[in-house]
């Protein structure tokens, strides 16, 4: 499935305008889930699921994050809302440190920061009603709305688009885009700042999708939302991102304006993810040619040492193996952590013996159409559906 | 693409408009638990078990009015109605007639339908007062356990471990015997009635413990738990608004299934003596004196035998049906 861009209408910068606040910064944030073992629960391990993250979120833009399943994006997401606690590193909402704030210190601050979550048939408590549900924040945090709590479950109903009638349902009588509209309606009835989307139209169909996404987009026109938005598909990101952050194995490697990536990608990761997505133009006779990465993302239990692409990078030396590359800007508003970077002067110039397994880290295959179909919804190219997911998820 | 999917956007806002215009009266949502009931009046075979059970449950509250009515008191003895040679009852089928509507008992002649009668009120009691017991204490710490995990977890886990391989008939039986006469205000058979609810209902909470800790460890995990927290939900939040909602429906067929199960393990209990005191009645006491004439006087065992039979297969039908109700996708 491709959106095609939406004629840019959101108050967001298009352009990276220089915002003297940010909403949310984040600086080296780290989540280990520690491992543990035997009787006495020796921690053997951690999986580093979230490694040192930095960055920004500016208010009214939308943020997209994408990587592959387990690169930590989800426990990324619940560690800025903080249903999950840092082992390390500084989350600032607003200029307040929230890093480490318990339940209760947290409960005001959550008006601010509300989440929209993956699944909307595990989302909604089944015995609950619509109602219940969406009046469960007013209840939460102690706030009766103007006009009462009926009143205003109503009007949130109606602007995501479902019966205000239907206040009495139960989640079981909706189908899965009318329950994550319930799961929006939700999210949006304290009148958040920061609205964190973990995944929020994978579960549903390619139709409804759209449906979603476009009430997203008209909501933050609306109501002037800033959104963090977690996902893995390349078009759904490109459709309503302002800004989009590459992950790989808990790592951010590369930090750009939408255009600017979807463009000149800089990380190596970044191209190969990107050349997965698929041309929805059965009669193109351009070439395209896809990057295939092979074998499987290393465990994050024991990451590789240096960049934690080498091992899949078709230019890593031997610099990659030891030094880890640092996100630095190397365009003005394109952050990237790579040695090697492509459309861009070579950072680490020395090391430039590529190394014995990176040439053969990848396959070229050439994807240009050989007659029609060769767009279908989600899987796209003709390449055998195995390899294709661990490039393209 | 992007004007069609807009289009539909925009068709069913107006559709749900149009849809908002019609109806005057306003919109019932179905409730799991109609959902169910409407399931359970479908199954005839699970209303006749309820059916039975209610009927069960009026006999035991309205004892009295009845045995007034078609019986005698149940403790008075009609020696006239015993062959003073043998002992046994005069006339066939243990001396039915229509006076006494199921014989009378050998050597005293009490009335076998007004002891019968009385029986279901201990039996019954002793039933669900354990099982509520059970219930309770399983609902806590099966909640407990699985939501708070770790060492909690851990130490109740064991706790159950051991009370499910415990001998609770040895215990049982022993601990009557060193009961005193009088307890907290209770006497003779009240001393003995709370003693087998309590101790049946201690020995069956880790049942419904274990379930219930089951079912909060996969229901903690669900989104809507997160939801809750990250809409600044607290511990008791979570636990009593979001999981113990969830936690009904099989706790209620767990209730209903362990019920029958009391009953017998009161029959057998009284049975071997460990039960109410005489001269109060109960089934499985009747059964225990009956086993000394049943080749004379059969029917003397028959009347609680089929008393208890009956009770457990409308429960066990009864409770079937519920749990068929409630979780339809569940294999039998």
């Amino acid at each position: 499935m491709t959106i095609p861009e939406q004629a840019s209408s959101s108050p967001s910068p298009s352009s990276p305008s220089p915002s003297p606040e940010p909403l949310l910064r984040v600086s080296g944030l780290v989540k280990h889930f520690p491992i543990k073992k035997g009787v006495l629960q020796r921690q053997v391990g951690a999986v580093q699921a979230v490694d040192g993250l930095d960055f920004d979120v500016r208010p009214g833009e939308t943020l997209g994050v994408v990587g592959e399943s387990g690169c930590g994006k989800s426990t990324m997401g619940r560690l800025i809302t903080r249903l999950l606690e840092p082992t390390k590193g500084k989350i600032e909402f607003e200029g307040r440190d929230i890093t480490h704030l318990g339940t209760g210190q947290m409960r005001p601050l959550r008006r601010d920061v509300q989440m929209i979550f993956q699944d909307p048939y595990s989302s909604l408590n089944p015995r609950h009603t619509v109602g219940t549900i969406i009046s469960a924040p007013f209840k939460l945090q102690n706030i009766t709305p103007e006009g009462g709590v009926k009143r205003e479950v109503q009007r949130l109903l109606e602007l995501v688009g479902l019966n205000p009638e239907h206040y009495n349902r139960y989640p079981h009588e909706f189908s899965g885009g009318q329950r994550q509209r319930i799961g929006i309606a939700r999210a949006l009835a304290l009148k958040p700042k920061l609205v964190v989307a973990d995944e929020p139209v994978s579960a549903l169909d390619v139709s409804i999708q759209a449906q979603v996404v476009n009430l997203l987009d008209d909501l933050q026109d609306e109501l002037g939302l800033t959104y963090v938005i977690i996902a893995h598909d390349l078009s759904v990101i490109r459709h309503v991102s302002d800004r989009i952050a590459v992950m790989y194995l808990g790592k951010i490697v590369e930090l750009a304006d939408r255009k600017a990536l979807y463009e000149s990608p800089m990380h190596p990761y970044s191209k190969a993810l990107l050349s997965a997505v698929p041309v929805p133009d059965p009669r193109s006779k351009h070439k395209r040619e896809r990057i295939l990465l092979k074998g499987d993302v290393p465990s994050p239990i024991s990451p590789p040492s240096g960049c934690r692409f080498h091992t899949r990078c078709w230019k890593a030396t031997d610099i990659c193996t030891t030094r880890e590359p640092v996100l630095t800007a190397l365009k003005t508003g394109h952050q990237v952590a790579c040695h090697h970077a492509e459309n861009a002067p070579d950072q680490a110039p020395q090391s430039s013996a590529v190394l014995e397994t990176a040439r053969e880290a990848i396959a070229i295959v050439d994807v240009t159409p050989p007659a029609a179909g060769a767009g279908t919804a989600e899987s796209g190219g003709t390449a055998p559906a195995g390899t294709e997911d661990s490039s393209k998820e | 693409m992007t004007a069609p999917l807009h289009d539909t956007n925009a068709a069913q806002t107006a559709a749900v408009d149009v849809a908002a215009d019609v109806p005057a009266k306003a919109i019932e949502g179905r409730s799991p638990w109609k959902i169910a009931w409407v399931r359970l009046k479908r199954d005839k075979v699970a209303l006749a078990g309820g059916v039975v059970v209610l009927f069960l449950i009026l006999v035991a509250v309205f004892a009295p009015l009845i045995v007034s009515a078609f019986g005698h008191p149940p403790n008075d003895f009609h020696e006239d109605k015993i062959d003073p040679l043998f002992g046994t009852p005069i006339g066939s089928f243990g001396g039915m007639s229509s006076d006494f509507l199921l014989g009378v008992e050998p050597v005293n002649g009490r009335d076998v339908f007004s002891r019968l009668v009385y029986g279901a009120r201990i039996s019954l009691l002793v039933a669900f007062l354990a099982a509520l017991f059970a219930v309770a204490l399983g609902t806590v710490f099966g909640i407990i356990a699985g939501y708070f995990g770790g060492w909690v977890d851990a130490a109740i886990s064991r706790v159950m471990d051991v009370l499910l391989a415990f001998p609770q008939l040895l215990f049982i039986i022993a601990l009557v015997s060193v009961l005193p006469n009088s307890l907290w205000g209770f006497s003779g058979s009240g001393v003995r009635i709370g003693a087998l609810i309590v101790v049946i209902g201690f020995f069956g909470w880790p049942y419904v413990g274990r379930i219930v800790r089951g079912q909060t460890l996969s229901l903690r995990e669900r989104e809507y738990v997160e939801a809750a927290r990250s809409l600044g939900a607290g511990r008791a939040y979570i636990l009593f608004k979001e999981l113990l909602p969830n936690l009904v429906a099989p706790i209620t067929v767990y209730t209903t299934l362990m019920i029958p199960t009391n009953v017998l393990s009161e029959a057998a209990l009284s049975f071997l003596g460990a039960g109410v005191k005489p001269p109060t009645a109960s089934w499985g006491q009747m059964l225990s004196k009956a086993k000394e004439y049943y080749e004379a006087d059969p029917m003397f065992m028959i009347a609680p035998g089929v008393a208890i039979f009956v009770t457990v297969l409308a429960f066990n039908l009864f409770g079937d049906g519920v749990r068929d109700a409630l979780d339809p996708k569940g294999s039998r």
